[in-house]
């Protein structure tokens, strides 16, 4: 067995490789935030008392959470392409994770909405809010709450998958890496490193998520006992 | 003594007349009828199943009726076109399980609905919130959550949290239920004040010896119906074998 790692020609690149993790956490930042705008409007979809909305946002749900992401971008590419709309890989790669993350939000969210006691409803009605106020004041808040930790271990997970957008060449963390390994020849050490930034991503990732936490759910940061 | 002088031609504020309610089979309200006049305290009582918390929760829309008519502060709440928004800022309801938001402050559960229902500004919220607590008792809890209170606390919020929107009528539904005896007393009390300023109120309770000190009228309640009804004289000395039942075992 003869190991002979060799980061020096690596190393040298690591604007490349910095380029490359920014454009993971671009993605992951556009897909987190239009995905929890998604999510927490496709379970209230879910909810609806109209069957034909319900239908449809469980159609959403089902499409994108059995078949493959990476076929998911496909369509995506070359959906938009064969309409004639040419957009950058970025763009497409984002609206693809968007679209995807959305979908698996849209149930994380649809349970904490399902987990409000009725009373807090009828309190709430019988204080005469209206619906929407009732859905923003009283059922939104706690139930993001207490379905933040799978919610932020989804976006995470979402971030880790973005690397699948290098397949249309958007130029991602793994495409970078794709890019200087077959330019260097050194394949394994590019893909340690590569595992080292991803790892660090999350670590940000999960820091702001906990930071974040803190200032959304200003009872938990003062008792700090579950909701 | 608090009693506001009444003219026969003043609308009761509550009036329920002839009221059907059935859960599938299970007829629930068999024709109740009663009224409740301003500055009046009716507590509605008889047995679990008897029909008194339906009845209480009709009056709130918080049940549709099959038959019958509810008239509520002007409001026809058997109407299907009734405009809930505006009979529910006429109407304050107090629940067994005070379902307090958990997720907010004290003041924040007070200020809500003023601020966002009413559109009255935050600061006025504000000094009405400390206006409410005080009237309970409770002015050194604003800041606090609800988890960090007693039952009794919780539910003497949740009866502040009803009165920040000035309501012209309070529900109270078997509100001292979930309390111990000496939780229950520190809410009773509250709710003796709210009488003794003139509120008019509906009461669902099963506190017999507070029932008999509050109540201006009395409506017992048996298999969906009015069984008996009067002053709460009527606790000491019934006219119906099955009211005479019931204080006997509620005593």
């Amino acid at each position: 067995m003869n190991l002979n790692l060799d980061f020096a020609a690596i190393l040298e690149r690591w604007p490349a490789f910095l380029d490359g993790a920014l454009l993971t956490l671009q993605l992951a930042f556009i897909a987190t935030a239009l995905g929890t705008v998604i999510g927490v409007l496709g379970a209230i979809g879910r909810r609806s008392r109209h069957p034909v909305v319900s239908r449809l946002c469980g159609i959403y749900v089902e499409a994108i959470r059995n078949t493959p992401l990476l076929v998911q971008i496909f369509l995506v590419y070359f959906g938009l392409a064969s309409l004639g709309l040419k957009l950058s890989a970025f763009t497409v790669a984002a609206a693809a994770l968007t679209i995807n993350v959305g979908a698996y939000t849209t149930e994380i969210i649809r349970a904490g909405f399902d987990a409000i006691p009725r009373g807090q409803i009828e309190a709430a009605e019988g204080l005469a809010l209206s619906r929407a106020q009732i859905y923003w004041h009283v059922v939104m808040w706690p139930a993001i709450e207490r379905v933040y930790p799978s919610l932020t271990s989804q976006f995470v997970l979402l971030m880790l998958a973005s690397s699948v957008t290098s397949q249309i060449s958007a130029e991602e963390l793994t495409a970078v890496a794709n890019y200087i390994q077959s330019d260097t020849y050194r394949a394994f050490e590019t893909y340690i490193l590569v595992a080292i930034v991803y790892v660090v991503l999350s670590l940000v990732m999960r820091a702001g998520f906990w930071l974040l936490g803190l200032v959304i759910f200003p009872r938990r940061r003062r008792l700090g006992t579950p909701l | 003594m608090h009693n506001i002088t009444r003219t026969d031609t003043a609308p009761p504020v509550v009036g329920l007349s002839d009221v059907h309610k059935s859960f599938g089979a299970l007829k629930v309200l068999n024709g109740v009828s009663f009224e409740v006049n301003r500055g009046e305290v009716l507590v509605l009582i008889g047995r679990s199943g008897s029909g008194k918390s339906t009845a209480l929760r009709c009056i709130d829309r918080f049940e549709t009726i099959d038959s019958g008519e509810i008239i509520v502060c002007g409001h026809r709440v058997s109407d299907p076109k009734l405009d809930l928004r505006a009979l529910r800022q006429d109407v304050g309801i107090v629940f067994q399980s005070y379902n307090l938001f958990p997720h907010l402050t004290i003041e924040e559960n007070i200020t809500l609905a003023p601020c966002s229902v009413k559109g009255i500004s935050k600061s006025q919220a504000k000094e009405q919130a400390r206006q409410v607590l005080a009237q309970v008792g409770l002015e050194d809890k604003l800041r606090q959550y609800p988890e960090q209170l007693s039952g009794g606390q919780q539910q003497r919020a949740a009866i502040a949290r009803s009165l920040a929107m000035q309501p012209k009528v309070m529900l109270f539904d078997e509100v001292t239920s979930a309390l111990d005896p000496e939780l229950t007393g520190e809410v009773l009390k509250v709710i003796e004040a709210l009488a003794a300023d003139g509120m008019t109120m509906v009461m669902v309770t099963h506190e017999m010896g507070f029932a008999k000190g509050i109540a201006d009228r009395v409506v017992f309640m048996h298999r969906g119906k009015v069984h008996e009804t009067g002053p709460a004289a009527i606790l000491t000395s019934p006219a119906t074998p099955e009211l005479a039942q019931f204080v006997g075992t509620g005593l």
